[in-house]
């Protein structure tokens, strides 16, 4: 969706401001949030592109005026509701109203290492074999959907070439909205600067995308 | 949050509103058994004490000493820093790149906040906000002269853009002036920055003994 998540190639947003020294955290509630973020995620309710399409598809003016632990916040509570775990009077309240939904699990203490160190790997086995090879042309399709999708807008009908076969990975723009796991090939996709941004472009720049399979027709 | 008022009783109007939604969330899902208290811990734990930048800078490190340790992580990233202990989530398909004389590269997510969590930690909040993500793939070089880095004319510029759940670590070239040092002296020069591209090593940053 062309939401205000979709920053690549905006403007006006000012100068990247670096903070010298900065802290992990700046408080405890940040803390407290990626903490709930991942051992929440860990009940295996939702998969990663359906809470990144709950944060993006908070309101422009909201989105870009939070901070990023108040869009997690903001998308954990539209997805812990959605999936019946909470209700809206139990996050306005902060206690237990409705009945407990049963989780697929519930991540204990003792298993975070090994849950962190293990992660969640997206490559899965392909029925069969890449439609594109290494130095291929390609180009991206124009599409402009009002589902999740990762391939960016400055990106959308562009040329470039394939430069790394990544693997066969979890398809984000089903996967967000709850439809059966799929799979497709997924390719590193290099364009010049100029193919982008045309004449604005730095000529000496070049900018790669990582492209699932339906997001490429030959050149 | 600030403690030194608690007195025997809990109110909440010494906590912002956004403290007070989160400790309302935290207590709500603690409440129904779905999340374990001693579990949201050992994540803070992990993110504050044991994954960070320095994770990043002993691969890069043991690259700029090892040749052959640099063809694994050129030809597998995953797998390499696996050898040194580190991997698995936000970082489960890693790829490393490699400045070059002819090439920079420079790591974004345009689309949200992706980064390699087992090498460098948590991003900063510069590397999610709105000003990173718009320029840096317009506008690489004058985002990196918002760091004070200036690159020589003739060294292109590699933007990665992380739109999948591959995570990209730069591998800046080593400096001059770091011959004969060991593993452990060149790994304090390696700033996260430099392994965003955002920034370059330095044989002058050894940080001054204590």
């Amino acid at each position: 969706m062309n939401s205000a998540h979709d920053l690549g190639g905006q403007m006006d947003f000012g100068p990247v401001q670096p903070e010298p020294d900065e802290p992990v955290f700046h408080g405890e509630w940040e803390k407290r949030v990626l903490a709930i973020n991942v051992a929440a995620g860990a009940m295996g309710a939702w998969t990663i592109d359906e809470i990144r399409h709950a944060r993006e598809s908070l309101p422009p003016a909201q989105y870009l005026s939070a901070s990023y632990y108040e869009i997690w916040l903001a998308a954990l509570d539209k997805v812990l509701a959605r999936h019946g775990f909470v209700s809206g009077e139990e996050l306005e309240r902060g206690e237990a109203l409705i009945p407990r939904k049963e989780p697929k699990r519930v991540l204990k203490g003792e298993e975070v290492p090994a849950v962190l160190r293990r992660g969640f790997p997206y490559e899965r086995g392909a029925q069969g074999p890449a439609r594109f090879a290494v130095g291929d042309r390609v180009r991206t399709v124009v599409m402009h959907p009002q589902h999740h999708t990762r391939l960016p807008r400055y990106a959308r009908g562009k040329s470039g070439t394939v430069e790394r076969i990544v693997g066969h990975h979890v398809f984000p723009d089903t996967g967000a909205h709850g439809a059966p796991e799929q799979a497709q090939w997924l390719y590193t996709v290099v364009f010049p600067g100029p193919e982008l941004w045309g004449r604005d472009a730095d000529p000496a720049s070049s900018v790669s995308i990582e492209a699932w399979e339906s997001y490429l027709e030959p050149a | 949050m600030t403690d030194h008022h608690h007195h025997d009783h809990d109110h909440d109007n010494h906590f912002t509103p956004i403290e007070a939604r989160v400790k309302a969330l935290e207590t709500l899902l603690v409440a129904k058994g779905y999340v374990d208290p001693a579990a949201l811990d050992a994540i803070v734990e992990t993110y504050e004490t044991k994954i960070g930048p320095r994770n990043g800078a002993r691969v890069v490190a043991k690259a700029w000493t090892d040749p052959a340790f640099a063809e694994r992580l050129k030809a597998d990233g995953t797998a390499a820093m696996g050898e040194l202990g580190y991997g698995g989530r936000g970082g489960e398909h890693l790829v490393a790149v490699f400045n070059t004389p002819e090439q920079h590269n420079l790591v974004v997510c345009t689309l949200c906040s992706c980064y390699p969590w087992p090498v460098l930690g948590l991003p900063p909040v510069w590397y999610k906000s709105p000003a990173y993500r718009s320029k840096a793939v317009i506008d690489p070089r004058g985002t990196l002269a918002d760091f004070g880095v200036e690159l020589p004319e003739a060294q292109s510029i590699r933007v990665w853009d992380s739109t999948a759940e591959t995570r990209f670590l730069v591998v800046p070239m080593r400096p001059a002036g770091t011959e004969g040092w060991s593993e452990e002296q060149l790994a304090a020069i390696v700033t996260r920055d430099c392994m965003i591209g955002t920034g370059l090593p330095s044989a002058d940053d050894i940080p001054v003994a204590a």
